[in-house]
Parts: structure tokens; sequence; C-alpha cells
């Protein structure tokens, strides 16, 4: 594969970099990235991904684009209001990079489909908001071995770390099953400031071309937790729990499952 | 005795994890909690005493994303 003479224009600030450079480019022209939702952290992840040149990025959601959604999710425009958000953010991807093609999958992930989705990706980043969607992804990603981009953001409060499946500490491993529902507010009760969205799926968005290109030191066996209220970033050492269901010496999860109401809770803080 | 949770010191007056979540009124169905980086089971929350000098984080689920 050859760039053209606008594709090295495009990409020369990556080019420029000595960790980056052609092949590092050819790299990242020849990934593929899948993003499960399409919403908030989805959103600016896409457009970063986008603008870098990622080959392929896989879009997953089910819904479609609502007034409430704007204040956050920037990969729709308040003429998409209506539209599936697959086909809005497949749109505003290409108009920002035709070099990147894009697969659309308007459905809910399930246990059903995520291996198969996952298995014609090299990296995943979670942009869900439930609890039940979580586990799953990250179950998924040990099943299908793929590296893990997972984040998180309410209220004020945003988490990002990076799974890989069978080598770093995976989120059962930190919090084995979903939350009880009858504890946990609904995203729509909780509220979030929208520009959360923008800072952890960006952090989202940099893991994964670090995974695609090979470089730097990835966030696994750390939370990183921010702050927006105090602009304070905090990191939290985990490690991997002989004791996981999934990925520990004696695993009790096999195969893939919905682990609880994917309607139900949206986060929990005291 | 003084512990450290999330890099805050606190007194507390001695006891188990669970003596302590009680304490802070924290549901410990909510919460993953890491003793000196090492994490603890939630079916031995009420087991464990907790020492002087002890570092713990209490790792609250974040679900959000859309
Ligand atoms: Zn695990």
């Amino acid at each position: 594969m050859e760039f053209t003479e606008e594709q090295i224009s495009r990409y020369s600030r990556h080019i420029l970099l000595p960790e980056v450079g052609g092949k590092g480019q050819k790299k990242i022209a020849k990934a593929r990235i899948l993003l499960v939702g399409a919403g908030g952290l989805g959103s600016p992840a896409a457009l970063y991904l986008a603008a870098a040149g990622v080959g392929r990025i896989g879009l997953i959601d089910s819904d479609v684009v609502d007034l409430t959604n704007l204040q956050r999710q920037i990969l729709h425009h308040t003429p998409d209001v209506g539209r599936p958000k697959v086909l809005s953010g497949k749109e505003k991807i290409q108009a920002l990079n035709p070099d990147v093609a894009v697969s659309m999958y308007e459905e809910r992930l399930t246990a059903g489909n995520a291996i198969k989705i996952f298995n014609d990706y090299d990296v995943v980043i979670d942009g869900v908001d439930n609890f039940t969607a979580k586990f799953l992804i990250n179950d998924a990603c040990f099943f299908a071995d793929k590296p893990l981009v997972h984040g998180g953001i309410l209220r004020f409060d945003g988490r990002v770390t990076t799974i890989i499946p069978r080598k770093s500490a995976c989120y059962r491993c930190v919090f084995k099953t979903p939350p009880p529902p009858g504890l946990v507010a609904s995203c729509q009760e909780a509220g979030v400031i929208g520009v959360l969205a923008g800072i952890i799926g960006t952090i989202q968005a940099t893991e994964a071309l670090k995974l695609v290109l090979g470089i730097g030191r990835p966030l696994t066996d750390r939370l990183l937790d921010f702050d927006a209220r105090k602009t304070q970033f905090r990191e939290i050492k985990v490690k991997r729990n002989p004791d996981c269901a999934l990925c520990g010496a004696h695993p009790t999860i096999t195969e893939l499952f919905d682990d609880g109401d994917p309607y139900a809770g949206c986060a929990v803080r005291p | 005795m003084q512990v450290k949770i999330n890099g805050k010191a606190e007194e507390f007056p001695g006891g188990t994890v669970l003596d302590l979540l009680k304490a802070k009124k924290i549901e410990p169905q909510m919460v993953a909690i890491e003793i000196n980086d090492a994490m603890v089971d939630r079916e031995h929350l009420g087991t464990t005493q907790l020492k002087d000098g002890d570092r713990l984080e209490f790792l609250f689920y974040m679900g959000g994303g859309r």
C-alpha cells in the first residue's frame, strides 16, 4: 500500500513523528477499530480516529439521534435528530476523511452477535451507557482476544482503562458483576457535563491508536479517574484477580451471556 | 487509628472493612475495594480487619458513556 501525495500531506504531522512515521501511518491505515456506542464517548473517538486515518471504523448503535443527545454527542448535528446514529456517524466520519471505511451495525450488542462482530476488529472501544453492555463487552473481548479501551462518564466524573485480555486486569477482576439494579440511577436521571465525553473519549482514542502503533505504555492495570470539578486525574493501580470468574485460574464464565437488565442503571456514587 | 481512603487520611476507631463502610454509609454492593493495592473480595469485607496506616481505594461503578 502506497500513500498518494494528498495522503502524505494529510497525515504529515503524524509522519513527522519518529514514533509514527510512514510505517506507523500505514499501520493506522490498516487498523480496524470498533466503537460500541456512537454517543457521548463514541463521538469524539470516532472523529479523531477518522482524522487519524484509521482504515475501518465500526459503529454499533441501535438508537436514533435524540435532541437530548446533542449537548455532548458531537458526531450528530441538529438536522440528524430522528436519524439512525450509525448513519449520522458514518456521514460525519467520511466528510472528515473519505479514506476511512465505515461499517454500520444498527443493532444492540448481545451475547449472540458480539464475538462475530468483534472478530473483524483489532481494538474495541466501550462507549455504552449500561453495566450489562459493559460486562458483555469485557467478556466478549476476552473470548475474542481483542484489546479493549473501557470508558465511563457520569455527572462530573470520568474513568478510562485499557484491558488486554489474559495479560492485564479485566473489568470483572475489579468489579466482578454489575451492581444490583435497585441501587443505581439511570443515565437519564444522573446527568453529565457534556465536555467530559470529549475528555474521556479522546483518551480512549489515544489508547486505541497507541495499541495500533505498538508504542508507549498502555493504560493497563490502571484505572484513570478524572474529576472535572477539580480538574484532577487520579490513577488507581489494579491487578489481575486470580479468582476472576472470567480470566482467573478457575473461571466460572465459560461463554458469553447477557448479565443483567440492559435498561437498568447508569452509575453509582455515594 | 488512621487509614487513607482514596488518598485522603481519615480517622477510624478500628474494625473491619464492613464497619468502615457502615460508618460511611456506603452500600457494600456499590463499591469495589482495594487495600494496599490488593482487591478485597466482597464476601470478605466483614472479616477483613483494618490496620493503622492501611491504604484503601474505594472504586465506584461508573457506567455512563452516551
Ligand atoms: Zn478478569
